[in-house]
């Protein structure tokens, strides 16, 4: 059904109690087209897209656990494209271009706020750098700007601007199109809008391992629901692609670590922009429940605990306050992690694996929320034609043995 | 927090080490195609279990040593010096 003003009315004078579910669960098929491995942002968006842009509607995506519960439902909800060279400016403003049309592409309130991003600058050389970062933003056609320390100071009230201040503020780049957008509500419109396209969402559903035949091409997956056969395979399964690739007879240049982040208790409006402070290793940002939400530093050692250790805990909700002193006495609420998957140039990889027919979208480390759109769209084009869309052709596999890598550590944000 | 043993200081609350990563790895000869020396450098078991790993303690000794921590539960299954084999083979 669409969701309208008029369905809601509709739903109100029946007390909300017949509202259809969003998505169907059905048993999975003996095999598929394609089959979709991760049901998360990335896998839902991939098998959207193959059904809308390529009319590949045979698609099922499994999951593990449930879906969006993954990395798609433990990041701090941040949409921007500040990123340095022109291969991933490209990709990344793709997926916000995309990101601002959603709630109406797919019928489903992705709660888009283009509230302003803002990296702050503690020193001269902070300045100096995020200076050259924006005119290349601009040389992109990225909407990106240098603002001073008083104008942060208006955009920013609760910002400690005093020149003693732990980490002093000397200015910032400021991205108005970056904001925040509601991280479930990605994950369930872009599922809700496959299903109607005929995808199968097939939850609580591992995968055991993978089955090839001729020339080593994969043609199956083997599942604790039987064995699904499938003409080709992506991979989107975020902090967990080492295991799956072990299953495949494959090695991925990436390690996993724990991210962590975690909510205050609500606040009246306090904070409007999303504020990072890469001196720090902090970011915070307010939810549209009032929750200061704060995320962290990566914990440094490998781990698929989702759960982050006291240290860096401790260090970024030390940082936090040195940045918003009046935030002392909130309580924390929720704290959680979800495994990134890092690779040593912080950008992802789109495209074809050593095993023939089985594709994977990964190493998006500490930033794949705000890439949802594009890697689905990527995945989605590589795996209906097998060529790699124009956009991911510098995101492969072999740049890990010839070196041309494309190092985003500093935009990535977030301490590596 | 977690507590890791270093063979000299004994256990120590982690915030004083730093992990260098995965060990044993053997780094190949100068005649390396550049298939082996990427997989050298960048490419990993990254295991979802028993980890060997090679860690630091910096605000301590200084002194590298060798673990086989345990990436889900991050129990520590071993601790071992730097130049002696991995207590069970195999085990990453």
């Amino acid at each position: 059904m669409k969701y309208s003003a008029l369905a809601l009315l509709r739903g109100a004078l029946s007390s909300h109690r017949n509202w259809p579910p969003a998505w169907r669960s059905p048993e999975p098929k003996a095999a598929y087209d394609v089959v979709i491995v991760g049901g998360g942002g990335h896998g839902l968006a991939t098998a959207y897209y193959l059904a809308r842009n390529h009319g590949i509607r045979n698609v099922a995506v499994i999951e593990r656990g449930w879906l969006g519960g993954g990395n798609t439902g433990r990041n701090t909800t941040v949409v921007r494209s500040n990123y340095l060279y022109p291969e991933s400016a490209r990709l990344y403003d793709f997926s916000l271009r995309l990101y601002e049309g959603l709630s109406r592409e797919l019928n489903f309130n992705i709660m888009l706020s283009q509230r302003s991003h803002l990296m702050l600058a503690h020193s001269r050389h902070d300045l100096e750098s995020l200076s050259r970062w924006v005119n290349t933003m601009a040389m992109h056609g990225i909407d990106a700007e240098l603002v001073s320390r008083e104008q942060v100071g208006v955009l920013v009230p609760p910002l400690d601007l005093s020149p003693d201040a732990r980490f002093p503020v000397l200015g910032a780049m400021r991205q108005r199109r970056g904001g925040t957008a509601r991280h479930d509500a990605v994950a369930w419109g872009y599922a809700r809008a496959a299903d109607a396209l005929g995808v199968d969402i097939i939850q609580n559903c591992e995968v055991t391992g993978f089955v090839t035949g001729e020339g080593g091409r994969v043609t199956a997956v083997d599942t604790t629901r039987g064995r699904i056969r499938a003409g080709r395979i992506g991979i989107a399964a975020a902090g967990h692609s080492s295991v799956l690739a072990r299953l495949a007879g494959f090695r991925l240049p990436v390690t996993s670590y724990a991210l962590q982040a975690m909510v205050t208790e609500p606040l009246k409006p306090t904070l409007d922009v999303v504020v990072i402070a890469p001196g720090t290793g902090a970011y915070v940002s307010q939810s549209d429940k009032g929750e200061m939400v704060i995320g962290a530093s990566l914990d440094l050692f490998p781990s698929y605990a989702q759960r982050g250790s006291f240290g860096v805990l401790q260090n970024v909700v030390a940082a936090t306050l040195a940045m918003f002193p009046s935030f002392s006495r909130l309580r924390l609420l929720r704290h959680w992690a979800g495994i990134v998957d890092v690779v040593h140039d912080s950008s992802p990889i789109i495209g074809p694996t050593p095993v023939p027919g089985l594709y994977i979208n990964c190493g998006w480390g500490t930033g794949g929320f705000k890439a949802i759109p594009v890697g689905g769209w990527t995945l989605a084009h590589v795996l209906a034609t097998g060529r790699s869309h124009e956009l991911a052709e510098a995101f492969q596999l072999e740049r890990f043995i010839t070196g041309r890598f494309i190092d985003e550590a500093a935009a990535a944000g977030i301490a590596h | 927090m977690m507590q890791l043993p270093c063979p000299w200081c004994g256990v120590r609350d982690e915030t004083e080490f730093v992990c260098g990563g995965t060990t044993h790895l053997a780094r190949p000869g100068l005649e390396a195609s550049d298939a082996e020396w990427g997989h050298y450098l960048f490419f990993r078991d990254n295991p979802r279990g028993v980890h060997l790993e090679r860690w630091r303690h910096s605000f301590g000794c200084g002194a590298w040593f060798n673990l086989a921590r345990h990436t889900v539960t991050h129990e520590v299954l071993a601790v071992y010096g730097m130049t002696e084999a991995p207590p069970r083979p195999g085990a990453a």
